[in-house]
């Protein structure tokens, strides 16, 4: 009943051959990556069995419920907290002005500068905010002013990188003509520059700061200041129970924070 | 007023874009450069204000050596010679009277500039000439809620508050719709008589040359090709010039008898 169709010769695949062997040779060459790292760490999803689930129930047994009497203890701290990354990101955002313009490459036209810049900020964010905050309370002893600098020099490296590739982006004809009417570099960057990047600026300023709540909570841990201090002295004393009421707080505070920023950052843009 | 001896440039990649151009322009003439896209209109226009670095040649605007020039005596040739963009590249986030008296940076100092101190007699100028282009209503609109006439307008309206002796106009038309094309032009010509400023206007549109021109240069592959008064420029000179036959695309059209006093709708 069906008759033969004439057999088309045979046509070319969506990829050629060479390239389809090489795309097979990646997947096989990532999935042995991954099966030795697993392998070596004995970190594997067989580690989820019942002895996890049984943890999992002491540890909720241990701190639940959050010791919420302990909350009047726990305002002062995070009062530090927002202040250290207040005090962080304002100045992050003065700084990092002539920083992103000399990183930026449509502004430093001197090559020199634009490297040095750029060099400058990939160290800078190469040291992670505890290792910063390690060193400083090294150097200037336990308390919030060794939290300030850690978070400055961490959000600075952060914003700085956003705000010259912002600036790398803007449109180039408005700074042709403020030059043409005869502006030297400093009103271009006023009357032209300023102008194009002010909505990202606040809003990337916004973001840091949430950033910087967050990072602050760790920072107490190596007594650079803020709520982490309260965190770890309850685990010290195995006083579970606050340590939760504590984390619960933080978490609804970086909720709340995080969503008036965001209403703040959409009305900006 | 402005003079090219054997001006050329050639761009870093390696592309010529003028090739020995001498071109003499006298004071208070109105002159229209044509030639395809390519052929150096914008070059040898931004050579002009040395928005490009010619790389051999003399050019002089109003006696000075404008390719000796460093830095700040660049800064104080730009503020005699005023330049008009095909984008009108203004400060989008700006108000139009904000836009306006960026025409006066070039004769404020830099920490004045900063914090917006003009005087008096600077933000006069500046609304006087919004008048002139007849858009004062919008003052303290922003840039960026005007339509693209408008916006070119309001660039007319600062490189006058630059109070410049050479006007450089880049493609001012290219994208505006017919009737706002003539519009802008007529401004321009209007100022150029009034004023005596010495115009100078890249186009592509071989009607709009004719009608607004007292000088019409043709440009092809980086050379000027032609130069000569509009009398004496035919359909056939036009030809020669773009080296092709005339097509509907390099006529404007839409002339219409508008006057710049008149009330505009764009």
């Amino acid at each position: 009943m069906n008759q033969q169709k004439p057999s088309l010769p045979k046509a070319p695949g969506l990829v050629s051959q060479r390239k389809r062997t090489i795309t097979i040779f990646i997947w096989v060459g990532v999935a042995a990556l991954y099966l030795l790292s697993s392998i070596h760490t004995n970190a594997s999803l067989l580690r989820f069995d019942g002895e996890f689930f049984s943890n999992v129930g002491r540890m909720i047994g241990q701190m639940w419920p959050p010791q919420m009497q302990y909350a009047p203890a726990i305002w002062p701290k995070l009062a530090e907290t927002i202040q250290m990354a207040v005090l962080a990101t304002a100045l992050a955002a003065i700084f990092c002005i002539p920083l992103c313009l000399g990183a930026a490459e449509n502004i430093a036209n001197n090559k020199w500068i634009y490297n040095t810049m750029r060099t400058f900020l990939n160290v800078m964010r190469t040291i992670p905010e505890l290792i910063l905050a390690v060193l400083f309370v090294g150097l200037f002893g336990i308390g919030v002013f060794s939290g300030v600098l850690a978070l400055f020099i961490f959000s600075l490296g952060i914003l700085a990188k956003l705000m010259s590739e912002t600036v790398e982006g803007i449109d180039k004809t408005q700074l042709e003509a403020i030059e043409a009417s005869g502006g030297n570099k400093l009103q271009v960057i006023w009357y032209a520059v300023l102008p194009q990047i002010l909505p990202q600026f606040a809003s990337f300023s916004l973001y840091v700061f949430e950033i910087n709540i967050r990072a602050s909570v760790v920072l107490g841990f190596v007594g650079a200041g803020g709520i982490g201090l309260l965190i770890q002295q309850q685990i010290n004393f195995l006083n579970y129970p606050a340590a939760m009421a504590v984390v619960m707080v933080i978490f609804f505070v970086v909720i709340l924070i995080d969503f008036i920023s965001n209403r703040i950052r959409e009305a900006l843009l | 007023m402005i003079e090219c001896n054997d001006l050329s440039l050639v761009y870093p990649d390696g592309t010529q874009g003028l090739k020995n151009v001498n071109v003499q322009i006298n004071k208070g003439e109105f002159v229209v450069i044509v030639g395809l896209s390519g052929a150096g209109k914008s070059t040898l226009i931004r050579s002009m204000n040395r928005l490009v670095q010619p790389t051999s040649g003399g050019l002089y605007i109003d006696g000075e050596n404008a390719l000796a020039h460093n830095a700040s005596q660049l800064r104080k040739l730009r503020t005699k010679v005023g330049m008009i963009f095909q984008h009108h590249n203004l400060v989008k986030r700006h108000t139009v009277m904000k836009n306006v008296i960026a025409g006066r940076l070039g004769h404020t100092s830099t920490w004045k500039s900063v914090l917006n101190i003009y005087p008096n007699k600077d933000r006069a100028l500046a609304y006087e000439n919004l008048k002139r282009v007849s858009i004062e209503e919008k003052v303290h609109t922003r840039a960026d809620q005007l339509s693209g006439g408008q916006q070119q307008r309001v660039s007319i309206a600062r490189v006058l508050t630059q109070q410049p002796k050479v006007i450089l106009a880049d493609e001012p038309v290219a994208s505006l719709d017919p009737p706002t094309s003539h519009q802008v032009m007529n401004y321009l010509k209007t100022i150029n008589r009034e004023d005596g400023i010495t115009t100078i206007v890249n186009l592509h549109f071989i009607d709009m040359a004719m009608e607004y021109a007292d000088r019409i240069i043709g440009m092809r592959a980086g050379e000027v090709v032609f130069d000569g008064p509009v009398a004496e420029v035919t359909e056939r000179t036009f030809e020669d010039i773009y080296g092709r036959k005339i097509k509907d695309d390099d006529l404007r059209g839409g002339k219409t008898d508008y006057e710049p006093t008149e009330a505009i709708t764009s």
